[in-house]
């Protein structure tokens, strides 16, 4: 047998052996995503017991070294293993912005005793991350943020504000962009600084939002102590590491099914639910301007998934991905936006509901879901800041 | 197939890069609009492309073809696009050529792909006669004389028609205009007594012609493969043609796109260049998500036809609709970015529109593909 076949058929013995029922199948409970952290809570035994086994086989970040808390496993051995794992029906639940965004920017920045620090705890769903980029002040002109960190000797001394701070009340730590210098141009002032958020002077206040959610916080630094070995890079060269983790930031928004696209809860397509609130079970749908809508829709997210794959081929073949992602962040976000949104409208007055006697509760979800998807062209960078990198970078239009 | 180029793809693109380069250029095309006769396209120049072999590329090797698929030919094709070439590549080897390969029976397919491949013999497909692209809207008719087939009817834009020696003709022997039934495919050679040829000269400087058959005599032996089945052979043939014309839709696309972000880059305007205006920033860079866009859908398509994928047909309605809107979003933005340049005869962006115009109107434009795209996916 060859190496890959051992591997596979070990893969699989292991999964069969160890991936409780809970995990696996139709009656799976695992949910979307187990985002980890100390506040981590488990409705159901089984995703717990399914996760704790998972981390120690290092398969929560199959590709990641073992000294990090991953398996070492090759392309094709991850590519395998994920093969049994859906042949099966469960997958590993651990997601967070530690693992698609910090940890990345760690293996590549950051010293040997930070990455060993940090990178397992992420692997093992310890701790949760949160990313403390934008300001009142700086939002789309991020470098023009103004949160300062003074050098006093072995510590830094921050205080300032950030904004924005996606699920900042149930992270544990926060990866924050602070001014280390105020005297030279802006982007050559900020440095890139690891923060516990136990750390006495943090403190967050949740903001709601359209959709009546409150996934994002505002975040204060009252005299915050953190050790300078905190910072990860050279002092006043975090521009460099941000901006690098914006490209991760994207890849992950490129490959989400996207936020508020209903994609991940929505059991039907859009053309089963036209059939049934049309009342058209088959045959041609009755109004011709919803059909065509709706195969624009298809027919776009066929070039989209195509687009997609053509760049994972490409960078298998070496022709990695630069700027380009831009183009993902800007056309997925605008996509899901426009199928969310005639979704909405094809289910008709339901979809008007903000709440009540008579409203499922999977429709109140995805009104909401509509109002949060709103965000998807403004998070990460609007779609504006993206045609503005496609038309700088990719085509290299003069300033 | 992984949606890149393999290594041989890539040097049969450089290669045809190259000779695009060396033997052509677009201001062929302002000779060619003012021919009133003669073949609309250079005989030397389609010798050469099929001494390269790029003629055969899609036929089996028993044929005389190279036995390569689509994703080569989308190669070479997109190559021929993006220098606007012309050259009877889509209407005998992709339209007339694979109704032959896919409807003809051994003798036919014997008798009539060698010469085929070898760019020595050149087919057109007749079929067109409403005003837009409508596969069953046929209603010339083939009655049965004896032995023999009458037909009579009308057709329209049947490119390359002028320098075809054999025509395909679609034709009915059952049903009425409009029905899938009852459709065949004849060979008729083009100086048949009772066929008249009208020779047109299209905006983008390639030849058409229109055709009257009036009780045109045609053997019996002339049908292609059996009476009946040309509903059957169209709708296959339509289905990869559409995609190679995309594939050839695609190097215009990319080559005017390309030539009007470099003139953002070289036009002053308020002592700045015209490229520093973030309304025409934001606007090329939509317009590159469409030209990536559609570089995908095709890749995709392409290699669907190859692999004969069960989706190939709604596939090609997306490529096809996707190519025809982004090849006319080109024509609007290149001629509008040029600013006055872009509406005169002497800046070459305008001949761009003018293909993106006919090629999307050839075999369907985007609605006729949202529709059919909808009616395959039971919509
Ligand atoms: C749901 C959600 C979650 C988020 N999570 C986080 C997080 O976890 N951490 C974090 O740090 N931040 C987070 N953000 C913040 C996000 O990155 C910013 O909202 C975003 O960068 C835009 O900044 P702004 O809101 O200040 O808008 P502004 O920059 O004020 O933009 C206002 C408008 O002006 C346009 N504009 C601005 N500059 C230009 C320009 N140069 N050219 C053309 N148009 C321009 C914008 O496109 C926009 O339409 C989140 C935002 C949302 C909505």
């Amino acid at each position: 047998m060859s190496d890959i076949e051992t591997f596979r058929s070990e893969a699989r013995d292991w999964l069969e052996a160890n991936c409780p029922a809970g995990a696996r199948g139709p009656d799976s409970v695992l949910p979307d995503v187990v985002w980890g952290g100390r506040r981590q809570t488990f409705a159901h035994d089984d995703v717990k017991i399914w996760l704790e086994r998972l981390i120690e086989r290092g398969w929560t970040v199959p590709r990641w070294p073992t000294q990090y808390g991953g398996a070492g496993l090759t392309e094709e051995q991850d590519k395998v293993l994920r093969e049994e794992m859906r042949a099966i029906g469960t997958r590993s639940p651990l997601f967070s912005f530690g693992m698609a965004m910090l940890a990345p920017v760690l293996m590549e920045y950051a010293t040997e005793e930070q990455k060993l620090e940090h990178l397992p705890k992420i692997a093992r769903g310890e701790i949760r991350w949160c990313q403390g980029y934008s300001e009142p002040g700086a939002g789309s002109d991020l470098a023009g943020l103004q949160c300062r960190a003074v050098r006093e000797g072995d510590h830094y001394t921050i205080n300032g504000q950030k904004i924005w701070t996606s699920d900042a009340d149930v992270s544990d730590w926060i990866f924050a962009l602070v001014r280390t210098d105020t005297e030279v141009p802006k982007h050559d002032g900020i440095s890139f600084v690891l923060v516990d958020m136990e750390t006495e002077g943090v403190s967050v206040s949740p903001i709601e939002l359209i959709s009546g959610a409150s996934p994002f916080c505002e975040t204060f630094f009252d005299n915050v102590r953190v050790p300078i070995g905190n910072r990860v890079g050279e002092e006043n060269k975090g521009w460099t590491i941000a901006k690098r983790l914006l490209q991760y930031e994207r890849s992950m928004l490129a490959e989400s099914t996207g936020v508020g696209s209903g994609a991940s809860t929505r059991r039907q397509s859009l053309l089963e639910v036209a059939r049934e609130s049309l009342a058209t079970p088959e045959g041609q749908l009755p109004d011709a301007g919803l059909r065509d809508e709706l195969v624009q829709y298809e027919m776009d997210r066929l070039c989209y998934g195509a687009t997609y794959q053509r760049s994972t081929d490409a960078a298998k073949a070496g022709q990695g991905m630069g700027p380009e992602s831009s183009m993902f962040k800007l056309y997925l976000s605008e996509m899901n936006q426009r199928g969310s949104d005639l979704r909405q409208r094809l289910v008709g007055h339901v979809s008007l509901v903000w709440d009540g006697e008579d409203v499922p509760a999977e429709e109140r979800e995805m009104t909401r879901g509509w109002l949060y998807g709103k965000a998807g062209t403004i998070l990460g960078g609007t779609s504006e800041i993206q045609m503005n990198i496609i038309a700088k970078r990719v085509l290299g239009l003069p300033d | 197939m992984a949606l890149v180029l393999t290594e041989e793809q890539e040097l049969l693109r450089d290669s045809a890069r190259g000779f695009v380069a060396d033997q052509w250029n677009i201001d062929r095309l302002r000779k060619l609009r003012s021919m009133s006769s003669g073949r609309g396209h250079d005989e030397d120049l389609w010798k050469q492309m099929a001494e390269l072999g790029w003629t055969g590329i899609p036929f089996a090797e028993e044929y005389g073809g190279l036995g390569l698929g689509y994703a080569e030919l989308g190669v070479v094709l997109e190559e021929l696009g993006r220098g606007l070439v012309v050259a009877p590549f889509l209407s005998s080897i992709v339209l007339a050529g694979s109704a032959v390969a896919l409807g003809g029976n051994d003798a036919q397919r014997k008798s009539l792909l060698p010469g085929v491949c070898d760019g020595t013999r050149l087919l057109a497909l007749a079929y067109q006669e409403s005003p837009r692209h409508d596969p069953y809207a046929i209603a010339t008719a083939a009655r049965l004389d004896g032995d023999d087939y009458l037909l009579s009817g009308r057709k329209v834009l049947v490119l390359d028609g002028e320098s075809a020696d054999l025509l395909v003709v679609a034709a009915r022997t059952g049903g009425s205009t409009g029905d899938r039934d009852g459709l065949t495919l004849f060979l008729v050679a083009s100086d048949v007594p009772g066929l008249t040829l009208k020779r047109n000269v299209l905006l983008d400087s390639r030849c058409a012609v229109n055709i009257e058959l009036d009780n045109v005599r045609v053997e019996s032996n002339s049908v292609l493969g059996a009476p009946g089945t040309g509903a059957d052979v169209l709708d296959e043939v339509f289905a990869r043609a559409a995609v190679a014309l995309s594939a050839e839709m695609l190097g215009g696309i990319q080559e005017s796109f390309d030539r009007t972000v470099e003139y953002l880059k070289e036009r002053d305007q308020f002592g700045v260049k015209i490229g520093t205006f973030q309304g025409l920033k934001h606007r090329a860079a939509r317009w590159f998500c469409e030209v990536e866009l559609t570089r995908s859908i095709v890749m995709d398509a392409l290699r669907a036809i190859d692999e004969q994928r069960e989706q190939q047909a709604m596939l090609a309605s997306a490529c096809k609709a996707r190519a025809s809107d982004t090849y006319r979003l080109c024509g609007k933005e290149g001629i509008q970015m040029h600013g006055g340049m872009g509406v005169t005869d002497e800046a070459d962006i305008g001949f761009f529109m003018k293909r993106a115009r006919v090629s999307e109107l050839l075999l369907g434009d985007s609605t006729y593909h949202r529709n059919r795209f909808a009616e395959l996916g039971g919509y």
